[in-house]
């Protein structure tokens, strides 16, 4: 996730804000379990003010260091607009572990159905963690644990598949 | 059930001493099973089916059997229900043989303590959705109006109190297997079998069905045998067993 158009899309929608109320704002939204650390928070702003992406408002002083507040800029709005409309990348998935460790359990002569029974009971339990969130979270939270699921499901399908084709698959490495 | 006939295909029925190596059971003494199988053999002309499965499920647990197509997890379902004799190995629900009942003695076993959902909910098209979902008790003695009180209150959970009248031919997909659900739990049994009970529902329609059928038993504290190749159908569950070849296992970490 790019985290400085994700904090610059927030900051258009609400207006001029300090750092703290971005990461709140952000974390509130798609933190999860991964909330935004301070440092990341004004790393990436100095960074956009730099660009010319985002202006000062504002200084407040207080008992403790100053406090930035940030206004999107119009170079800022038009970034966002080119961000949200691009496509994402899809991820190729060419690089597996998963696939990787099969194929060495073959070649050193483990036990390669144990090791995806093993992945596989780890994939489950994770589902049902998940589902278990999704049937106690609102709307946004069953969307997110959804998208993870249906991200384990095709992995538990290519283990299912596998398990079906190991011994062919075995003959093939070790040719 | 008794071994009555001869495996050869399926190889040696291995007898009841196979109950405690059961990796299918889940951790756990045979007392605490409300359900179990040891070494069961089916087979169907020259193939074997059940190749000397295991099972056990406790009182209130949600346990779903996977495995590929024509693994034999249906057949283990089905045998496990008494619905289809086994060739070999015991099936003991609550203590009791099912092989050592006769077939009125498993019917009545069925009627009064089990539950079935299937893929295709398998309504009686002539009767309305109310009447559908009110049979289980009709069947077991329950008058009608206390009958169709109590499934009425099941479609109202299951969020199809406002079909009750219509025929299950009027209803949708997704309609049809919650009064299918509800028509399983009306009767308040002890297990619940559902052999891929969201296998003809799209997605939100699967989760919604899921979501209630756990829930509901949950709350029943009835056992529930959930037959299904999707794994996110098997993440409502408690654990899950895996059947390949005819064989069930436990997986690592599962227990």
């Amino acid at each position: 996730m790019s985290i400085s158009h994700t904090l610059l899309a927030l900051l258009e929608e609400s207006g001029p804000r300090h750092g703290y109320d971005l990461k709140r704002s952000f974390d509130e939204r798609f933190g999860h379990d991964r909330p935004l650390h301070y440092g990341q928070v004004y790393s990436t702003m100095s960074r956009l003010l730099k660009n010319g992406l985002v202006e000062v408002d504002g200084i407040e002083a207080g008992g403790g260091p100053e406090r930035k507040r940030y206004a999107i800029t119009d170079a800022g709005i038009t970034d966002v607009a080119d961000w949200l409309s691009r496509p994402e990348k899809p991820e190729p998935y060419l690089q597996s572990t998963l696939y990787t460790k099969v194929v060495l359990a073959l070649l050193t002569g483990r036990d390669a159905g144990e090791q995806l029974d093993t992945q596989r009971a780890e994939h489950l339990r994770l589902m049902r963690e998940l589902t278990r969130r999704k049937q106690g979270g609102d709307l946004a939270d069953q969307l997110i644990c959804d998208h993870a699921l249906f991200h384990l499901e095709a992995d538990l399908r290519w283990l299912e598949l596998t398990a079906a084709r190991l011994d062919k698959l075995a003959t093939e490495v070790r040719k | 059930m008794t071994s009555t006939a001869s495996t050869a295909s399926a190889g040696s029925p291995r007898g009841a001493a196979s109950t405690a190596e059961s990796a299918a059971q889940g951790a756990g003494t045979a007392s605490e099973f409300l359900l179990s199988a040891s070494g069961l053999y089916k087979t169907y002309g020259s193939t074997a089916a059940l190749d000397g499965a295991d099972f056990a499920i406790r009182p209130g647990e949600i346990v779903a059997v996977m495995g590929p197509s024509g693994s034999g997890k249906s057949t283990l379902l089905h045998c496990l229900a008494g619905i289809v004799p086994v060739d070999a190995g015991t099936v003991t629900y609550a203590g009791r043989d099912l092989g050592a009942m006769n077939d009125a003695q498993r019917s009545a076993l069925r009627r009064a303590d089990f539950g079935f959902v299937f893929q295709f909910g398998q309504l009686v098209p002539e009767l309305t959705c109310l009447e559908n979902a009110a049979l289980p008790l009709r069947l077991a003695g329950v008058g009608r109006k206390e009958a169709e009180a109590r499934a009425g209150g099941w479609l109202e959970r299951l969020e199809v109190g406002d079909v009750r009248r219509k025929r299950p031919g009027e209803v949708s997909g997704g309609q049809g297997q919650r009064i299918a659900v509800a028509r399983a739990l009306a009767a308040g049994p002890r297990v619940l079998f559902a052999d891929e009970p969201t296998g003809a529902l799209d997605s939100l329609n699967g989760e919604r069905v899921m979501q209630l059928l756990t829930e509901a038993a949950r709350e029943t504290k009835a056992a529930v045998v959930l037959v299904t190749h999707e794994s996110r159908v098997a993440a409502y569950s408690d654990r899950e067993i895996v059947v390949r070849d005819g064989r069930a296992r436990s997986m690592a970490g599962a227990l």
